[in-house]
């Protein structure tokens, strides 16, 4: 295998997977990765151009405008040659564009649903199951809302059998834990298949 | 950029955690190394750095990786978009003055051991 680095005092570069984090605005999805990340949420922002949707452009040229999509994400050192790095997708429906590029390569995917609006995570879902990534389905209670059984969210979801539902806290750590084994477990699963 | 596809009819890998370096030889082209969000950049040692010759912010992304950074983390620390920092450092890594490593990806697909050392990262936690 091709390598330059031929300097042995060169420490190692380890290789680094990325799990997604999906669901509505609101949903948890940041509280969910600080919960379990080693460093502090970052936040990286990149500048897209979008077509304007502007109706009064006269000059017959599509005009552009720039957008900045802010992405929320943490950080797990698994081991000297691996990191896991835990991305928060962006949840308004205008950046998807953003989710094809984010999706590539990725292990899986935790979406979250918030049980004040379960309709906010169809999208993510439909996404996931169309790009054949694996996913679980994370449901984060919220307090004074209707409290679900993870078989009334499957059914709300129209979830394919296979797919794990986890009833947790995004704001705990062992919770937040015991969602990325599950997933992990369920891609281990796949890959068996 | 190397493609990884050294996995056997079985699935199984020979090298099951380490994943080659992307390779960036400046050849006079104005080369394009295809880097990721999370491709894994560390600054070269032993290299002699010539100032003069570099942006202040890729000074900057040296700095910063002296220890293993990943695309969006230099992004983040610098407070530069992420398309910035991938020019810069792709100049940096055809300089031969940073060196990266590419991400899994679905060429490249993570076998059992991978997921299994994950599992137990998690677990640790």
């Amino acid at each position: 295998m091709a390598s330059r680095n031929s300097d042995p005092t060169q420490e190692p570069v380890p290789s680094a997977l990325k799990i997604l984090i999906a669901g509505g605005f609101g949903a948890g999805k940041t509280t969910m990765v600080g919960s379990v990340s080693e460093i502090n949420p970052l936040s990286t922002e990149e500048l897209m151009t979008e077509a304007s949707r502007g109706v009064d452009d006269l000059s017959g040229v599509e005009a552009k405008s720039t957008t900045t999509v802010a992405l929320d994400f943490g950080r797990i050192t698994i081991n000297p040659q691996l990191v896991l790095y835990l991305f928060g997708t962006p949840g308004q429906d205008r950046f998807w564009f953003m989710w094809e590029e984010l999706s590539e390569g990725a292990l899986g995917a935790i979406v979250i649903a918030d049980t004040r609006r379960l309709e906010t995570c169809f999208a993510a879902v439909d996404f996931f199951e169309r790009r054949g990534l694996p996913f679980v389905v994370a449901v984060n209670h919220f307090e004074g809302s209707h409290r679900y059984e993870q078989e009334e969210v499957r059914s709300a979801l129209s979830l394919d059998p296979s797919v794990p539902v986890v009833i947790g806290d995004a704001r705990e750590r062992e919770s937040s834990k015991a969602v990325l084994l599950c997933l992990i477990n369920h891609v281990v699963s796949n890959v068996a298949a | 950029m190397q493609e990884h596809s050294e996995y056997g009819p079985d699935g199984a890998s020979e090298e099951p955690l380490v994943r080659p370096y992307v390779i960036a030889q400046g050849r006079g082209r104005s080369d394009t190394v295809q880097l990721d969000m999370i491709s894994v950049v560390i600054a070269a040692k032993r290299v002699e750095v010539d100032e003069m010759a570099l942006e202040p912010e890729q000074l900057r992304i040296l700095d910063l990786c002296r220890r293993p950074q990943s695309v969006a983390e230099v992004s983040a620390h610098l407070d530069i978009p992420v398309g910035v920092v991938k020019a810069l450092l792709s100049d940096l890594l055809n300089r031969g003055l940073a060196l990266a490593r590419a991400p899994y990806t679905s060429k490249s697909p993570v076998n059992r051991d991978v997921l299994q050392a994950v599992l137990d990262g998690i677990q640790k936690l």
